[in-house]
């Protein structure tokens, strides 16, 4: 009788990339979820367009490319850049700046550089940074959270906002939207404000800005669950998080009133979002476990300083950006002792 | 389970990076007990069961032979025999299929069985073999052909003869099998306790080790007891019995010592550098029945399993039994078989056909159905997760060695110590892109082992071709030295010659021309004083004209003066 032969192992194989996709996707959505609960329909809006976008774009580059479509586009990589570019965003961003975003995000950051795998930088931050960048007034402009706003747009009212920037009767742009927490709260300290005096406006909660604290909660939770499925490794999120953390509270510590205390941090911003599932895409991250450490503690100083001295208010995309170049070197310099090399023996 | 395992561990235990969880699949295989093979037809023998020099036939075809007679002698140092596994005749010495990863056939020894079984002269059994002489029993164990039957299949004698420079203080035995679906080690653990542990002795003695740790992994419960409850009975207090976490590959030799002993061997070194010595308990057992009963190997327990077989189990099988006999005798095969793997899912290869024999490495043959055993899906881009370095039980970065595999640049490759690779397949196993990395190490490995032959090949020539121009700028040099002295002799005024010199040199300072003119002078006058007396050379009479041309090309050559001499070697330049 005759058989197959192929090379070792021949054990069926429990892992795959759109598994992998997958699971990143379904943790994401417990925060996407209250996201849309806090900050409307827009966001549902943005995640829905944006995925579409990223299909559309996988696909012409995988034609241009002359490459099968569908194994592609079935590893559900591009969606969850365009839902991680989604939540990233404003909830009433013009479709136009999302698709601009998206086809930069694809078609130049990923497929330029050949696709899943090969690209260097991490494409939803690349995306939100050339936006941020050449539209600093749309990318900023967020609306307050549910319990603060006073005039909720319902999802037809969103997507004309949206699609066709008319906004719904009586309705002022500046009315409607809001500075987020973090900006807010770094503006008014370049006025010479005080922390304490900056957080007696009802914006914020407990740790960060309301309804914002609550979507970091519900992204640490997705984190967690991505932790114990072992689709990351803990390593990024607790040195990125640690780090800024750490540094936070020193320099809380050193003037209260200058510097916001160390939560608020941790609950502003994309901090959770970055530090579970921007920082630990693993393509563009460095991928020894000490090189992880660095790579994370590099993030979290350099939100802190972006944040504390730098222009723009959230710094986690510049972060990931700046360290993604690094990460290859990191990696080269953090490799693990190899058995029988040295060490305990 | 027994009392005897409920008892605490006390030794303490060591991990290793990674490693993997699988799906045992062992109880299938369990549920039959162990059965005697029939004797098939035909025995396809392979004289090369072993790692080293192939062993040399000693029987050629029409030959009868008898149980235990050797069909083939050890060539060389690192070698094995191999025995005739029951009586029968020679019916042909070839090249034929072997199970070997290539997939190429190599010689055989094919013996038309008699079906009965008649011993020849059997080896003598050495019932004292705590006082016989060492020599005698490593020649015992070398002449039964014993190998490392973990799967290396190293001649034993060889491994059981440790250098003076690395004195043995710990004996290894390997009863951990921890790939999936293998059970015949569990089974001969179960059931050939006391064998094995008189190997083990006979193993100790040779090595003079002070202690033995048994490593055995904790799913096999009655097989640790089994030794346990013999290693009491015996009071063999040097030996421990250690039950280890069931952890894919925690039965690598190297990761079984850094589990029982904390100790890693070093990189591209052997276990004997840090004082070990490592054996599997089927090589334990091959050597107590080569030692007690004078059997040498001619067969072993092989388990075949797998949803591809109907009735799973474990065969005492001669070596050289056609797979395709064992899987017969295990019910056949069911509509499901899609692959047929020698060994384990993990390191096993696959056989392209049944027709192939069992060796001494043979552990187990797995007829795999496309659930356990899929088609390897299509590979994908590596989105370096790092998956496969976290399982790394060598604690690699696969991830950065595909990289580098892919891209040919070997010595980089090398550099992320490719050859630390122990192939184990759990970077491949957990890899969410498919991508076959272990493939890519392997043919790593090999391009690398090419092109360090290459390497020597051009560094010989290299130093070959320096060495003749040197040679050649030298004798140059000599010649424009001679031919300035001879100018500058010119250049000055010949002195006058004594009209008696009858020399036809004119250098006569030349000690060397000196002597050939005496030589040709006492010559010449021998064979005038010949001539005088009449007497010519006789064996210079009937010669044809060939010869006589021939003769005279010599004496012309060597009249000719010697700077115009060049020997061959340098014309071959």
């Amino acid at each position: 009788m005759q058989f197959t032969t192929i090379s070792s192992p021949h054990s069926d194989r429990p892992n795959s990339v759109s598994r992998t996709m997958l699971l990143v996707i379904l943790a994401l959505l417990p925060g996407a979820a209250a996201m849309i609960w806090y900050f409307g329909w827009g966001i549902l809006i943005n995640m829905l367009l944006a995925s579409a976008t990223a299909i559309v774009c996988e696909a012409i580059s995988m034609r241009l490319r002359k490459r099968p479509i569908l194994p592609v586009v079935g590893d559900f990589s591009a969606i969850l850049t365009a839902l991680l570019f989604a939540v990233a965003v404003p909830p009433l961003l013009p479709w136009w700046l999302t698709v601009i975003g998206i086809a930069f995000a694809i078609l130049l950051v990923k497929q330029m550089y050949g696709g899943l795998g090969y690209n260097p930088f991490n494409p939803a931050m690349a995306a939100y940074v050339l936006l941020l960048v050449s539209y600093p007034v749309e990318m900023t402009s967020w609306l307050p959270p549910a319990m603060l706003n006073e005039t909720p747009l319902t999802l037809l009212q969103s997507a004309m906002v949206i699609f066709t920037g008319t906004l719904p009767g009586g309705l002022s742009w500046d009315a409607l939207t809001m500075a987020t927490p973090l900006d807010s709260m770094f503006t008014q300290l370049d006025q010479s404000k005080m922390v304490s005096e900056i957080m007696m406006n009802p914006l914020w909660g407990d740790f960060g800005g309301r309804g914002w604290e609550w979507v970091g909660n519900w992204y640490l939770l997705g984190g967690l669950f991505l932790i114990y499925k072992r689709v990351i490794s803990w390593h990024i999120p607790v040195s990125m998080l640690a780090s800024l953390l750490v540094l936070a509270m020193l320099f809380h510590f050193l003037d209260q009133e200058a510097y916001p205390f160390g939560m608020f941090h941790i609950f502003t911003g994309g901090t959770i979002l970055g530090a579970f599932f921007i920082a630990t895409d693993p393509v563009s991250a460095c991928t020894t476990k000490k090189g992880q450490l660095v790579y994370g503690a590099s993030i979290g100083l350099m939100v802190f300083v972006i944040r504390t001295w730098g222009g723009y208010p959230d710094a986690v995309a510049f972060a990931v950006l700046l360290l993604n170049m690094a990460a290859p070197t990191i990696d080269y310099y953090t490799q693990p002792r190899t058995f029988g090399h040295g060490g305990t023996s | 389970m027994s009392p005897i395992n409920q008892q605490k561990q006390k030794h303490p235990l060591h991990r290793f990076n990674g490693g993997l969880h699988l799906p045992e699949n062992k109880s299938i295989s369990l549920t039959l007990p162990l059965m005697q093979a029939a004797i098939p037809k035909q025995l396809t023998v392979p004289l090369q069961q072993h790692i080293g020099e192939i062993a040399e036939p000693l029987v050629k075809v029409g030959d009868a032979v008898l149980k235990g007679q050797m069909l083939a002698k050890p060539q060389g140092y690192v070698s094995a025999p191999v025995h005739a596994p029951t009586s029968g005749t020679v019916v042909a010495l070839d090249v034929l299929p072997i199970p070997h990863p290539s997939g190429l056939p190599a010689p055989c020894v094919v013996i038309e069985t008699d079906g009965k079984d008649t011993w020849g002269d059997k080896m003598e059994p050495i019932g004292d073999y705590m006082q016989t002489d060492l020599s005698l029993l490593r020649e015992r164990i070398r002449n039964a052909g014993i190998v490392g039957l973990g799967g290396a299949a190293f001649p034993s004698s060889v491994k059981l003869t440790p250098g003076l420079d690395n004195p043995i203080q710990t004996l290894i035995i390997n009863g951990a099998e921890c790939e999936p679906y293998i059970t015949c080690d569990d089974l001969l653990m179960q059931t050939q306790a006391e064998k094995i542990l008189s190997g083990i002795s006979i193993i100790r003695r040779l090595v003079g080790a002070e202690k033995c740790l048994i490593g055995v992994e904790d799913n096999k419960p009655e097989a640790i007891s089994a030794l346990k409850q013999t290693v009491a009975e015996h009071e063999l207090s040097w030996i421990s019995v250690i039950t280890i976490p069931t952890l894919y590959p925690s039965g690598g030799e190297k990761q079984l010592i850094k589990v029982l002993t904390g100790k890693e061997v070093p990189s591209g070194s052997i276990p004997a550098k840090i004082g070990m010595i490592c054996h599997n308990v089927t090589t334990a057992f091959a050597v107590a029945e080569a030692v007690m009963d004078g059997k040498p190997l001619i067969s072993r327990y092989i388990t075949i399993t797998g949803n591809g077989v109907a009735q799973p189990r474990n065969i005492e099988a001669l070596i050289g039994t056609p797979a395709s006999e064992l899987i017969a005798q295990a019910g056949g095969y069911t509509d499901q078989v899609y692959k047929l793997i020698m060994g384990g899912p993990m390191m096993g290869f696959t056989l392209a056909s049944d027709e192939i024999p069992i060796t001494k490495a043979s552990n187990c043959l797995l007829a795999a159905d496309k659930t356990e055993s899929p088609d390897p899906e299509l590979a994908l881009a590596c989105i370096r997760c790092g998956q496969c370095a976290a399982h790394c039980p060598a604690n690699l970065l696969p991830q950065q060695m595909y990289w580098y595999a892919r891209a040919k640049d070997l010595e980089k490759v090398q550099e992320y110590n490719l050859f630390d690779c122990i192939e184990c397949g759990c970077c491949s196993h957990v890899c969410p892109s498919h991508i076959p990395l272990v493939q890519y190490f392997r043919f790593a490995k090999t391009e690398s082992w090419a092109q360090e032959k290459e390497h020597r090949a051009a560094e010989r020539a290299r130093q070959r071709h320096e060495a003749q121009v040197a040679r050649k700028e030298r004798k140059e040099a000599e010649r424009k030295a001679r031919i300035r002295q001879k100018k500058e002799a010119l250049k000055k005024p010949i002195p006058k010659k004594p009209a008696d010199d009858k020399s036809p040199v004119e250098a006569g300072d030349d000690p060397k021309k000196a002597a050939i003119a005496a030589a040709l002078k006492r010559a010449a006058e021998k064979k005038a004083a010949l001539a005088a007396s009449g007497v010519t050379p006789k064996n210079q009479d009937d010669l044809t004209d060939a010869q006589k041309r021939a003769i005279k090309k010599v004496d012309d050559r060597r009249t000719i003066p010697e700077t115009d001499t060049t020997t061959s070697e340098e014309q071959g330049g």
